[in-house]
């Protein structure tokens, strides 16, 4: 197991050198210039800097494979990510402030799927073709039917209309006021995890189907197992595995929801942090987010194969 | 009196091709102690006669809609859920045929085998295991201490059926169902698992109903035979009577389809031509006659009665009392 995680490691390095290079050349693919923007905000403009003084400020003036290997450097060398374009701040500094949002944000969508989506999953499977399973997968494809940006921006709009109430714009941070701040995540974790947990609920569903057929589930019967035992102990392991799987999968997906919900409901994330950013083409900000999102995304996916070793004994011994 | 004393069971499928009677009528009786072979091609019931006896049949699409399966003085088929749990894994166990899958993947062996103890005895998990290992060396299993901790994937064929066999054993049960447990084993493998299960069985006083489609293994392990066609028996007695003066024109059939050790060597097996019945459509009169070549008129419109033939010796034949020449001047007419 110890061998097998080392080599997993190492095998990320080619990846991450590969992922840091799509992310650096396609953030400066991303049409309009940063040069231009600046030009044209007053304040700089007031200064008369001109553009070739601009560029060599900010180093955009040398070849792109030149500037690929400072920015890679930075990082293996100094842990920097270099400095924000507009506020001159350190782009590690503004991520390690948002990057917990996010992951609250994710890790709660997460809980919400799973904990909703494998039970039901399960009853599902259980009550296959009854009145119940019926009323679940409905729910289940209108979940995954419903666009989370509208059910975000239904949440914000209606209940101010009819109620007055709007959820609060001010963000409290964790660690200021625990139970406010997961009160304001509630809502946009609930609908980002949603549409994840009727994903999660389906292959659950069909997994445990799968699974109640196999010979080993008749072999606890015929032990004289009650059925609940028989699917906790017998059945359920075998049928996570490939929901373990679905979540590694998904985790960009995620990820991509949190941008946006973010975006809905003014948290200060990661999502809100890379939409400014690329409102004012601030590529050290951008590529820095998109690496650390590859990292995460990258690491949640050790994680899923790891986790196959405590599912699964076939890969834990191989 | 008898231990198991099965009357008139029947199981039935409901399926797209309509009512599948898979096992239709069947009764026989088993006393402690004794080995019962169920005997009969792919389809002919045994598996779902065995299932019917602890109540495994799947429901639906299956149901058993007619008998009695006294066992120990009570009927199983009008025991609560709750009481026929307590039975299963306890009073009698089952084995089944395929050893690859009939074991959890993701537990170790030594866990599956101390559950029954574990759930029947409400033994404590670390005792449990510790049973589990006398068990393994009860079925043989070399370093069995070690053993318990495998997985099944770490287990051959072989190993597997023999941790099924520890399992089975597990709360020694009166009585043990076996369905055709070596079929999907090595041939020499397969000699040593039955050697074993008749020999721990014995031990334990255990009775055992042996499932297989090899008459071979019949003449060799068991007191009493039923062998079953389309879903009902065709013909029941003690193995050696039926083994030696066979009243039926299938297991007639089924014997000359089987190698015999009285057998010169080279000489042909002959298989039974045609096809198994369909069970959603038996033909009105007996289920074997458009194979059978001994059918007549009577034999397409009357279903033959399971009768007494001889003592003991029960056949569905219309001409059951001219079939009692010994087998081998029957093959080939
Ligand atoms: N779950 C099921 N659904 C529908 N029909 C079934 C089901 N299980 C069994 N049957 C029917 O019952 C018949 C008898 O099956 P059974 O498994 O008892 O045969 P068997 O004698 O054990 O054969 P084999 O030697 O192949 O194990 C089959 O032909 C099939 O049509
Ligand atoms: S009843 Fe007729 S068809 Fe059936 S086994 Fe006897 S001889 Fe053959
Ligand atoms: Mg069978």
């Amino acid at each position: 197991m110890q061998a097998y995680i080392i080599r997993r490691l190492l095998a990320l390095i080619p990846t991450l050198i590969f992922a840091s290079l799509i992310v650096f050349i396609t953030v400066r693919l991303i049409p309009g210039d940063v040069i231009d923007l600046m030009l044209s905000s007053n304040d700089i403009g007031a200064d008369k800097k001109s553009r070739e003084q601009l560029e060599a400020a900010l180093g955009l003036d040398r070849p792109m494979v030149a500037q690929y290997f400072r920015w890679a450097g930075a990082i293996l060398f100094e842990g920097s990510l270099g400095n924000s374009l507009w506020q001159n701040t350190p782009v590690t500094e503004e991520i390690l402030h948002r990057l917990p949002i996010t992951f609250e944000l994710g890790l709660m969508a997460l809980a919400v799927a799973l904990i909703a989506g494998i039970p039901i999953g399960v009853y599902s499977a259980v009550a296959q073709d009854t009145m119940g399973d019926y009323v679940t997968r409905s729910f289940a494809i209108l979940a995954l039917a419903l666009p989370g940006f509208w059910v975000g921006t239904l949440v914000m709009v209606f209940p101010s209309i009819w109620w007055g109430w709007s959820p609060e714009v001010k963000f409290t941070a964790f660690s200021e006021n625990p139970l406010t701040n997961l009160g304001q995540m509630a809502i946009p974790a609930l609908i980002l995890g949603m549409a994840f947990s009727a994903v999660v609920m389906r292959l659950t569903r069909t997994m445990m189907l799968e699974v109640m057929r196999q010979d080993y589930i008749r072999t606890a019967l015929a032990k004289g197992l009650a059925t609940r035992t028989t699917i906790l102990r017998h059945a359920l392991r075998n049928a996570l595995i490939p929901v373990v799987t679905l979540v590694g999968l998904q985790a960009p997906v995620l990820v991509g929801g949190t941008v946006i919900l973010e975006q809905i409901f003014v948290i200060p994330g990661m999502g809100l942090l890379l939409l400014e950013a690329v409102s004012q083409r601030d590529y050290p900000i951008i590529t820095g987010v998109f690496l650390i999102v590859g990292v995460v995304v990258v690491l949640i996916n050790l994680l899923v194969d790891l986790s196959y070793g405590i599912l699964d004994p076939k890969v834990r011994y191989r | 009196m008898s231990l198991l004393s099965v009357r008139g069971l029947s199981t039935e499928f409901r399926t797209e091709r309509g009512v599948v009677k898979a096992v239709d009528d069947v009764s026989f009786d088993l006393a402690a102690g004794e080995t019962l072979a169920i005997v009969g091609e792919s389809g002919s019931g045994k598996s779902v006669t065995a299932m019917s006896i602890l109540r495994l049949i799947p429901d639906p699409p299956g149901k058993i809609s007619a008998g009695e399966v006294v066992f120990d003085g009570r009927d199983l088929l009008k025991l609560s859920d709750e009481e026929i749990r307590a039975i299963r894994g306890d009073r009698i166990a089952m084995i089944f045929q395929e050893p690859m899958s009939s074991l959890n993947p993701s537990l170790t062996v030594g866990l599956q085998i101390a559950e029954p103890i574990n759930l029947h005895r409400k033994t404590p998990w670390a005792a449990a295991m510790d049973m589990a290992v006398e068990l393994l060396e009860r079925v043989r299993m070399s370093d069995a201490r070690s053993r318990v901790k495998a997985y099944p994937h770490q287990f051959s064929g072989g190993m597997r059926q023999r941790a099924m066999i520890a399992m089975a054993l597990a709360c020694q049960p009166q009585l043990i169902i076996a369905d055709e447990p070596t079929t999907a084993l090595d041939v020499t493998v397969q000699a040593q698992i039955l050697a074993l299960l008749k020999e721990v069985t014995r031990a334990a006083n255990s009775a055992l109903i042996l499932i297989t489609h090899d008459l071979g293994v019949v003449a060799r392990y068991a007191d009493r035979v039923c062998v079953m066609y389309g879903g009902r028996i065709v013909e029941a007695g003690p193995a050696r009577e039926i083994y030696a003066r066979p009243r039926h024109p299938y297991t007639i059939g089924l014997m000359a389809s089987v190698p015999r050790l009285d057998q010169e060597a080279g000489s042909r097996l002959v298989p039974i031509e045609g096809s198994p019945p369909n069970l959603a459509n038996l033909p009105p009169g007996c289920a074997f006659a458009p194979r059978c070549r001994r059918a007549v008129d009577i034999c397409r419109s009357e279903r033959p009665p399971l009768v007494k033939s001889a003592p003991d010796h029960l056949s569905a034949c219309h001409f059951h009392a001219q079939l009692s020449a010994p087998v081998g001047s029957h093959v080939g007419t």
